[in-house]
């Protein structure tokens, strides 16, 4: 690793560049993106498709391969962090396999690494509580409601207590009324367990709700136009949303994705 | 999302037992009737097929009322067709008439007069060699999936072996395995195994694969095995295609070992009773061998149903 990582920094990209070379020819995904997370930021990725968000998280996840720069979780490459089980990855839908239990898809995780059975138990137990899911352990998937699926699958990336938590569009499948009930959620459990989030979303809303920072991306190549501090405090009712404030950050955001040329074509 | 895609296939091939019976009953009726339908057709095809015989016998002379006709064309002893009752007469008296074994020379041995004898000498090899071949054709998958080299190399060959008439290469594993001194159960089930691999290999790859590329990636951030994807996700995830899979085979195992029998002069055995019968013009009893096949086949894959819809349900993938 190189001096010039940021001091505390928990996710280090510098010079970020991947190239998928596809049969319509190469397609430039990023685009020399520099970024610094630091531990405890809750970070929303936006920007329209194409813009490389998810493949930002891909390449953090070490879902996908670099093709120049780097990029340094923990200040370890993205495999070393993966084998060191620092992130739990969130999919756009929930994923539960169908044929195991609540309970047994979040147990997945746990035994693949080789937990004992009793601290299975325990983690199961301490992760539904979390996401507010008791007395659900049993029910197959299919039982549950969209919301509570991708509950369960939150769920399921915390059990193994990752330090990092990478969410691409997981609530993007539902219903407004669903999401903001899990935004809600999702900021208490991100107060309680003091994670650091990466969060890819299409919102607007929801990006300014959640996050502490905000990257605005654009597409062809895909590259940061703007990276937004926000200035909002961290305990947010949803009332929140309505104070000038919250419209200001909101405005520049939507202002970043217009200067990206994002929907000029 | 992946499951949306999946489930409605798994509950049309799981749907519980009660739902079956249901359906079962709003469908007597309907079945009744193709049921008469082909009995009366096959009367009715007995008549010209058989009224030769009954014609040629009386001589030119003779002059024969219809009821005469009718009587010699439904109750030959080798009628060209037999007809509905005269099979049904065998079948009870092969099987309900005879017992499966009898005392002979002072031991307990098969009895050859009884049709549920000459089933379970073809039931026995098709059940060796529908489990031999649902391994292989599992392990075959479980290779074809992880090496590409199995993927290019043996696909093309497992398509060429079912492109081999099974009649042609049957007699010839008989004799080269009897020339090597392995003779009884296992020649049969080799040629049932070799017919029955093949469903296995083509639906195990299908369902090995069926994972999106969501449900792998989740694994891979867990920094899963691939033994671990194979067991916690492509095994579980393949099984309603396995199912499937094994309906087709073992009918396929059933039919390997009845044309394995042909061929081989073989003296036990469904096809064993189908060559006898053909050799000395008892088409009775050709043709209550044929129905023993049927219903052997329909136990068959009726219990894979009943295997599929237990195992689907504990899997809580039926509803």
């Amino acid at each position: 690793m190189t001096g010039t990582e940021t001091a505390g920094a928990v996710i280090e990209a510098r010079g970020l560049n991947l190239v998928f070379q596809t049969a319509d020819g190469p397609v430039h995904a990023l685009k020399d993106v520099d970024l610094s997370i630091g531990k405890g930021e809750f970070v929303s990725f936006i920007g329209p498709s194409g813009c490389g968000k998810t493949t930002f998280l891909r390449v953090v996840a070490a879902l996908e391969t670099p093709t120049g720069g780097s990029v340094a979780v923990n200040g370890m490459t993205p495999e070393e962090a993966r084998l060191n089980r620092s992130y739990g990855y969130v999919f756009q839908a929930a994923g539960l396999y169908p044929w195991r239990t609540i309970e047994k898809n979040i147990k997945l995780p746990l035994e693949i690494m080789g937990y004992s059975r009793a601290e299975q138990d325990e983690r199961v137990r301490n992760v539904l509580q979390l996401v507010d899911l008791e007395g659900f352990g049993r029910k197959y998937p299919w039982q549950l409601s969209g919301g509570m699926q991708q509950r369960a699958s939150i769920a399921r990336a915390l059990a193994f207590d990752a330090p990092i938590l990478l969410m691409d569009e997981p609530f993007g499948a539902l219903d407004e009324i669903v999401r903001d009930h899990l935004n809600e959620q999702l900021l208490a459990l991100w107060a309680r367990t003091e994670k650091t989030i990466g969060f890819v979303t299409h919102s607007i809303p929801e990006a300014v709700y959640l996050s502490t920072k905000i990257v605005v991306m654009s597409p062809r190549p895909g590259r940061i136009t703007d990276v937004i501090e926000s200035p909002l405090p961290r305990d947010r009712p949803l009332g929140i949303r309505d104070t000038p404030e919250f419209q200001r950050v909101a405005h520049r955001v939507r202002e970043g994705l217009r200067a990206g040329h994002a929907y000029d074509d | 999302m992946t499951e949306a895609a999946t489930t409605p296939r798994i509950t049309a091939a799981g749907g519980g037992i009660g739902a079956a019976a249901r359906a079962a009953g709003g469908a007597v009726l309907p079945i009744l009737a193709v049921v008469l339908a082909i009995v009366t057709l096959w009367y009715l095809a007995c008549i010209p097929l058989n009224s030769a015989w009954v014609i040629d016998r009386a001589g030119p002379e003779a002059d024969l009322s219809t009821g005469d006709i009718l009587s010699g064309v439904f109750n030959q002893e080798r009628p060209v067709l037999p007809a509905p009752h005269q099979v049904a007469e065998e079948l009870r008296a092969t099987v309900l008439g005879e017992p499966p074994l009898r005392e002979r020379r002072g031991s307990l041995q098969g009895n050859p007069r009884s049709l549920v004898f000459h089933a379970y000498q073809t039931l026995a090899p098709t059940l060796l060699g529908f489990l031999v071949g649902t391994g292989a054709g599992i392990l075959l998958a479980v290779g074809i999936i992880h090496n590409r080299a199995m993927d290019m190399g043996v696909m093309p060959w497992a398509i060429a072996s079912q492109m081999i008439p099974i009649l042609a290469i049957a007699p010839m594993i008989i004799v080269v395995l009897n020339a090597v001194g392995i003779e009884g159960l296992l020649p049969k089930s080799l040629i049932s195994a070799y017919l029955s691999f093949f469903p296995v290999v083509v639906g195990m790859v299908k369902g090995l694969r069926s994972p999106s590329s969501m449900d792998l990636d989740l694994l891979k951030t867990y920094s899963a095995s691939a033994g671990q994807t194979l067991a916690k996700l492509r095994l579980p995830a393949s099984l309603p295609f396995l199912f499937a899979s094994l309906k087709v085979s073992v009918a396929a195992a059933l039919v390997g070992t009845i044309v394995a029998e042909l061929p081989t002069g073989a003296r036990f055995g469904l096809g064993a009773r189908l060559l006898t019968g053909s050799y000395y013009g008892q088409t009775i009893q050709i043709w209550s061998a044929l129905f023993m096949a049927a219903i052997c086949a329909a136990l068959l894959v009726g219990l894979i149903g009943l295997a599929e819809r237990v195992t689907l349900k504990r899997m809580g993938l039926a509803r």
